[in-house]
C-alpha cells in the first residue's frame, strides 16, 4: 500500500490562511490502514481545527467525508453537488488522491493533510516499512525477493557495498542491510551461486528517470 | 592481464615488485598548492597517488582536477570515482577527461552516503553500482565503446581498480565478492585499512584457495593510527572497519605524547608480517591527514626506493 503520515496540524493551520468553509476528505484505503488519512483521522483534523479556529475567536466551518477512493473518478464524484459549498479541501489521501481531487474540481484549492511517504508494509501496528519504489521494471526474481532498489540505500545491484557492518547499513545501526537479507534468502533457496552473477546495468526509463509514466491497457480499456 | 596503458602502477606490478600507493584527500577550497604540497611529501615514496573522490561525502575539490594536477607535476595519479554523484553521462565523461590527460588509474568505488557528509539533504544518484562502473570503465577501454554502442574516438586506456573489504558482513559472500568485482574487470584491489591481520589472513587464504590473487594485483590498505581516540573512533563509528580491541589496548596504554610514533611502529610491523603473505601485491598506505609519515612508513617497511621504471 501507499505509506503516508501526518502532516504537523501548524502546517495545515498555515496551508488555510483566511478560508471559512473547509471540508477535510478522508480515503478509505491505503491512508486509513496506515492511519494517517482515513475516517478516524478527518475526526481528530476537524476536531483539532474547530477547536484552533475557536480559540482564535474566528468562524471558521469545518466538515468531514471520507471517501472510498480518492483516485478513481466514480468516488470523487460522489462530493460534486457539495463542493461548491468549501472555499477549500484538505484532503487526507496521498498526494494521488490530492492531485485527483484538485483536477476534479479546478477552482477549489485543495490542500494535502499527509505527507505521502512510500509504498511498504505494516510491520506491526504502527509500524511501516519501504518495499518498493516503483521502478516499472521488477528484479526481485533475480533477488531473492528483496528489493535492493528500495531497500538499500545507494540501490546497489551489485552488493553490498563496503559500508555493511554487522549486517546494518551505514547510513543506520537499526537498518538491516538489504544485501544481507537477500544473501540469507538465496542461502535458504539455496541459490547461493547466483550471488556471483554480475547484475547488469538497469534500465532506469521506467523508473522515474523516463518523465512521468502511464501504464496503457488496450485489452481492458472500454 | 593485457592493458594497453601507460600506468605506472600497472607496470610495478607486472614487473613483480611490490607496489606502494597512498592516498590525497583534496583540500576543501580551491588552492591548488595544498594538493602539490601533499604530493611533494610522498612523491619519491610511492608509485602512485590516489586522489579521493568527495570522501565521506563532504564537499571538495574534485578529484579529476586534483589528478590533473598530478598529472602535471609527473606523478601516476589513481582516480578515484564513486557512484553517488554522477550518473552514466558524467561518469563516461569524467573518464573521458582524465584520459585526455592521460590519467591512466581509476578506483571504482559507490561511495559513502551522503548522510555522512556536509550535504545531507541532497540526492544521490547510484545509477550505476561500483561492479558496474568497473565493466564500464573496462567496455570503454577494450571495447572502444561508449554505454550507448557508438565507438569512442581514441578510447581510454585506463589500470582498473576496486576496492575490496575484507572484514565485510555477511561471511559468506567477502571472497565471492572479490571474485564477482574480477570478473566484472577488476585489474587491481585496494583493500579497506587492515587492522585485524588473522582475519585478513584468513581472507587471503580464502582467495588463494580460489585462485583470484593470480587474476588480480591485491594491495593491502594500511593507516597509521595517530592516537587511542582515532583507534576507537575507527573501530565504532566508521563502517565496515574491524579494529581488534588488543590494538585499542596497546595504543591506550601508551602514553599520549608516544601514542603517535606507536601508531606508526604498529603500522610498520602489519607490513612487515604482511610482506609475507602470498598473493599481496603491494600496500596502499592512507596516512590521512598525515602525509608527511609516509616516507618513514615506507622506508622502515623495507619497501624504499621505489624501482626506476
Amino acid at each position: 500500500m501507499i505509506v503516508a503520515d501526518k502532516k504537523p496540524i501548524e502546517e495545515i493551520i498555515e496551508e488555510l490562511g483566511t478560508h471559512e468553509k473547509i471540508l477535510i476528505l478522508g480515503c478509505n484505503e491505503c491512508v486509513t490502514v496506515c492511519e494517517a488519512g482515513g475516517k478516524k483521522e478527518v475526526g481528530i483534523l476537524a476536531s483539532a481545527l474547530r477547536m484552533y479556529f475557536l480559540n482564535q475567536k474566528r468562524d471558521v466551518k469545518i466538515d468531514e467525508e471520507t471517501l472510498q477512493r480518492q483516485c478513481d473518478h466514480e468516488y470523487l464524484e460522489e462530493i460534486r453537488d457539495r463542493v461548491d459549498r468549501y472555499d477549500a479541501i484538505v484532503s487526507l489521501a496521498c498526494g494521488v488522491g490530492v492531485q485527483f481531487a484538485a483536477e476534479k474540481y479546478f477552482s477549489t484549492p485543495v490542500y494535502p493533510g499527509v505527507n505521502t511517504c512510500f509504498m511498504g508494509a505494516t510491520e506491526e501496528r504502527g509500524l511501516w516499512t519501504e518495499r518498493c519504489q516503483g521502478c516499472g521494471q521488477c528484479i526481485l526474481a533475480r533477488t531473492g525477493g528483496i528489493c535492493p532498489v528500495s531497500r538499500c540505500a545507494k540501490r546497489v545491484l551489485n552488493g553490498p557495498c563496503g559500508g555493511s557492518t554487522d549486517g546494518k547499513c551505514e547510513i543506520d545501526k537499526e537498518l538491516i542491510c538489504a544485501w544481507q537479507l537477500i544473501i540469507e534468502r538465496l542461502k535458504a533457496l539455496d541459490r547461493l551461486d547466483d550471488y556471483e552473477a554480475l547484475s547488469p546495468l538497469k534500465d532506469w526509463s521506467t523508473d522515474r528517470a523516463g518523465g512521468p509514466r502511464k501504464v496503457v491497457r488496450e485489452d481492458v480499456q472500454p | 592481464m593485457k592493458a594497453n596503458t601507460s600506468s605506472r602502477l600497472k607496470k610495478v606490478l607486472s614487473a613483480g615488485h611490490l607496489a606502494v600507493t597512498s592516498e590525497c584527500g583534496p583540500p576543501r577550497g580551491s588552492d591548488p598548492e595544498v594538493i602539490v604540497k601533499k604530493a611533494n611529501l610522498i612523491k619519491d615514496h610511492v608509485d602512485a597517488v590516489n586522489i579521493t573522490d568527495n570522501q565521506t561525502s563532504v564537499t571538495r575539490m574534485c578529484s579529476l582536477a586534483a589528478c590533473i594536477r598530478l598529472k602535471i607535476m609527473g606523478l601516476d595519479p589513481v582516480l578515484q570515482m564513486v557512484t553517488r554523484d554522477r550518473n552514466r553521462i558524467a561518469l563516461q565523461s569524467d573518464i573521458l577527461g582524465a584520459a585526455s590527460f592521460d590519467i591512466s588509474n581509476v578506483l571504482c568505488l559507490s561511495g559513502d552516503h551522503q548522510s555522512f557528509g556536509d550535504c545531507a539533504q541532497g540526492q544521490n544518484v547510484h545509477d550505476i553500482d561500483s561492479m558496474q562502473l568497473i565493466q564500464m570503465v573496462r567496455h570503454m577501454r577494450d571495447d572502444g565503446k561508449f554505454l550507448g554502442g557508438d565507438d569512442i574516438k581514441r578510447p581510454p586506456q585506463m589500470f582498473v581498480g576496486a576496492a575490496a573489504n575484507p572484514f565485510a558482513d555477511p561471511f559468506e559472500i567477502r571472497v565471492p565478492r572479490l571474485a564477482k568485482k574480477i570478473k566484472a574487470g577488476a585489474e587491481f584491489i585496494q583493500t579497506q585499512c587492515i587492522y585485524n591481520l588473522d582475519k585478513f589472513e584468513a581472507w587471503m587464504k580464502l582467495a588463494r584457495d580460489r585462485g583470484l590473487h593470480e587474476q588480480v594485483y591485491i594491495l593491502a590498505g594500511m593507516t597509521p593510527m595517530k592516537s587511542a581516540g582515532m583507534a576507537k573512533y575507527m573501530k565504532n563509528r566508521v563502517p565496515g572497519m574491524d579494529v581488534p580491541d588488543a590494538l585499542v589496548k596497546r595504543l591506550s596504554d601508551t602514553p599520549k605524547e608516544k601514542q603517535a610514533e606507536e601508531g606508526i611502529k604498529i603500522c610498520i610491523e602489519d607490513i612487515q608480517r604482511l610482506k609475507e603473505v602470498d598473493g599481496i601485491s603491494g600496500f596502499h598506505v592512507m596516512a590521512i591527514e598525515w602525509e608527511e609519515m609516509v616516507p618513514e612508513i615506507v622506508e622502515k617497511a623495507g619497501l624504499y626506493p621505489r624501482p626506476e621504471m
